[in-house]
């Protein structure tokens, strides 16, 4: 009896010894790997300029532009580069409004077909009307496409650039 | 459960596999000399676990390794103490496995019928140095860089294949991406899976020749489960106490400056345990490293793999071994205490050492600033840097004549005399109280050293300012103020700046030689127009002979941009830094 308990306490005390011991660089390494789950201090872009206000004909077809704006890419810096596109648009009563060329279905990047006046994402088809808006009530699409705020600044067009979560019907930032 | 469990047996055998592994007799019963093993095995586990990890933060190329690991360092959470974990595991690895090592020479436990295992051990010795050695080039700091190339340059006088070898592991003649991609690969990948295969057939060796009773019996034979399993375990905690307390106490691996190749780090060393090596190739003179590089090590290792037949084919064997084995151990302490003595003493190695350190400080101030690190790496950071490129220029271009504090810049003496003025502090107010005293003006730290000091200021300084009265004194102070405000150096000098702007012009009769604020072509002395400014010390430095500085009373300071010996940006380098301190 009285070693039988001698013989748990050591195989508890061996378990929970190097139990510790392997746990340490364990640990380290997980949170290491799940840094990333950290809330970040990701600095939302401010509104960059994208296009000459003269570039976006007032006629209401959306037109594609690359967004470029300051990068922060882990430990580089890069000043000036293509962080992603917009579709800008202006009425006649010159009104802008700017989409974001990423399909909220699962991320693709969305075509505009002139002749038909919609959006068509390449990937799994969903349809969007050329203000953004789900064309098509079977288009896997669960919302329309992300608009982002666009505002004229001496005769041009500035975006404030976002990208969302893809696959869900709420607009939430990626 | 237990149905399960029965299952799976049935169409594994793990039942025995786990008898085989936990429940093995250990003569004379449980002892604390056995654990050795187990704590290696212990040490190499935590160096797989932290490996994988870090290998998930790595990028490995000239442009991006160095910033990656400052990136873990700094913004991963943990990071710094899982790479130091890593770290100082290698140095506790290595030091376990040499035990064992040893132990199992005095033991005597390598002969027969455990020759293999003695070889399969003195392998796993082996490869966990290669692992060191590839490991210490990967973060691509200057002391990784510097020190490895030391060593593959040594692997490059190796007979016939060197030179080959040497391209092979470099990918090239020249260190870059393909040295980063070869020596991770290595590190990351070959090693370990070399190291992995080492284990399982030692652990299998063990296994099947039971443990060796190395010591009179304590008492019946125990099994290994649970007794010595806690002991085991225990001592893998006191390794792991070890390594935290190491880790801490040294806040993580030193992460030294970005390798730069035109930048050489003087003090680079290998790992500590590779300083005996490196300390008997000093005792080598030129034409002969190979033999202390190479052909004696090689020997070395080859009578330690032939200790088991050297037990067994001569009377005397086992007892030669323990002699070698004690001389050699001997031997490497001496070789390691005077490498560490001989730098110790070395006022160039710590002198590098100290500017290395500078270096990493400043660089991780830049790397942090708004601008960040850009995407030709953190290297060009320091490149461009006054603070970190002027002192070094100095150095190189001005400390031949000029001092600057007394030394060179970095920190370094100069031998010879002070030829010109030491230039720290340059244009503040209490550099020119210094000049205008007529008891230092003279002197080496000002114009003793050049050809002015014949020339009309000295003369002007030992007569008349000698001769001042209190008044004249005063206003001199304000000359100073004034003078010491054209420079801009930050905040602006005591004293009445607009009644010495005054007093220069009048009764202190500077501008009679000097050019102040309008053309003068009379002028014979340098312009103190904004002088010891910016726009003035990158005009000066650029050509001194101008008419507007000493035109041809210019002693012997050469133009350094008209005779294009420093461009524009390394003059302003220059001056920035001069007027920071």
């Amino acid at each position: 009896m009285d070693s039988d308990r001698r013989t748990f306490c050591k195989t508890a005390a061996a378990i929970v010894a190097g139990g510790v011991a392997a746990a340490v660089p364990i640990g380290a390494g997980m949170s290491a790997l799940l840094n990333p789950l950290r809330p970040g201090s990701k600095d939302a872009h401010d509104f960059v300029r994208v296009a000459a206000l003269d570039a976006v004909p007032n006629d209401n077809v959306p037109r594609k532009f690359s967004v470029v704006a300051d990068q922060v890419d882990a430990w580089n810096k890069t000043p000036a580069v293509p962080i992603g596109a917009v579709y800008l648009r202006r009425s006649p009563t010159n009104v802008v409004e700017a989409l974001n060329a990423i399909c909220p279905h699962a991320g693709g990047f969305i075509d505009y077909l002139p002749a038909e006046a919609c959006f068509l994402c390449p990937l799994h088809k969903s349809l969007f009307n050329s203000d953004g808006s789900i064309k098509d009530r079977s288009s896997p699409a669960p919302r329309a496409m992300d608009t982002l705020p666009a505002e004229v600044r001496d005769g041009a067009i500035w975006v404030k650039f976002e990208n969302f979560r893809a696959g869900v019907a709420q607009k939430i930032p990626a | 459960m237990s149905r399960l469990f029965v299952w799976l047996d049935d169409r594994t055998g793990l039942r025995d596999l786990a008898r085989a592994f936990f429940f093995p007799q250990i003569p004379g019963g449980a002892r604390w000399r056995y654990v050795w093993g187990n704590a290696a095995l212990f040490a190499l586990f935590v160096q797989f676990v932290t490996g994988v990890a870090l290998w998930f933060c790595y990028s490995p190329s000239a442009q991006t390794a160095w910033e990656s690991v400052f990136f873990l360092q700094n913004n991963v959470a943990g990071g710094w103490f899982l790479r130091g974990l890593h770290h100082f595991n290698a140095q506790v690895l290595t030091m376990l496995l040499a035990w064992r090592l040893a132990q199992s020479i005095i033991a005597g436990t390598y002969k027969a019928p455990r020759e293999v295992n003695f070889w399969v051990g003195l392998g796993l010795f082996l490869f966990v140095l290669a692992a060191s050695v590839t490991g210490w080039l990967l973060p691509w700091d200057q002391k990784g860089y510097w020190s490895t190339k030391v060593a593959t340059n040594i692997l490059s006088i190796s007979p016939v294949v060197g030179p080959s070898l040497q391209r092979i592991l470099v990918g090239g003649s020249d260190y870059g991406h393909q040295t980063l991609m070869r020596f991770f690969a290595l590190h990351a990948g070959v090693i370990p899976l070399s190291l992995l295969a080492l284990v399982v057939a030692h652990v299998y060796l063990s296994r099947r020749h039971g443990y060796a009773a190395t010591a009179p019996a304590a008492g019946p034979s125990v099994s290994y489960w649970p007794d010595q399993a806690l002991r085991d375990a225990v001592a893998c905690l006191a390794v792991m106490g070890v390594l935290i307390v190491l880790t801490v106490r040294h806040h993580g691996a030193e992460l030294a400056p970005p390798a730069d190749p035109t930048d050489n780090f003087s003090a680079a060393r290998p790992e500590w345990f590779f300083l005996p090596l490196y300390q008997f190739l000093k005792l080598f003179p030129g034409g002969t490293e190979i033999v202390g590089a190479i052909i004696l090590p090689t020997l070395l290792m080859a009578l330690v793999a032939l200790m088991p037949m050297t037990a067994a084919r001569w009377r005397w064997g086992h007892r030669f071994n323990l002699c070698f084995a004690t001389a050699v151990a001997v031997a490497a302490g001496a070789l390691l205490w005077r490498a560490v003595a001989a730098d110790r003493a070395d006022p160039a190695y710590n002198l590098a050492k100290r500017q290395l350190e500078i270096d990493a400080a400043r660089v991780k101030v830049l790397a942090e600033s708004s601008a960040g690190i850009p995407p030709e790496g953190a290297v060009v950071l320091l490149r461009r840097d006054a603070l970190t490129q002027g002192p070094r220029l100095f150095a190189r271009y001005c400390a031949s004549c000029h001092r600057f504090g007394g030394q060179d810049g970095m920190g370094g003496v100069v031998a010879g005399e002070e030829k010109a003025s030491d230039l720290k502090g340059f244009g503040s107010a209490a550099w020119l109280t210094g000049v205008l005293d007529p008891a230092q003006v003279a002197s080496a730290h000002y114009y003793g050293g050049t050809a002015l000091k014949n020339g009309k200021m000295i003369k002007f300084v030992k007569t008349k300012v000698a001769s001042f009265t209190p008044e004249q004194k005063a206003k001199l102070h304000q000359v100073i103020a004034a003078v010491a405000a054209e420079a801009q150096l930050g905040p602006q000098p005591e004293g009445d700046v607009k009644a010495g702007t005054e007093w220069l012009r009048g009764e202190m009769r500077c501008a009679d030689c000097h050019q102040f604020r309008e053309p003068d072509a009379n002028a014979s002395a340098p312009d103190l127009t904004g002088y010891a400014s910016r726009d003035w010390l990158i005009s000066f430095i650029g050509n001194p002979k101008q008419e507007r500085f000493y035109g041809d009373d210019n002693d012997r300071m050469p133009a350094f941009l008209d005779e294009h010996v420093l461009n524009a940006g390394q003059i302003a380098m220059i001056a920035d830094w001069l007027r920071s301190k």
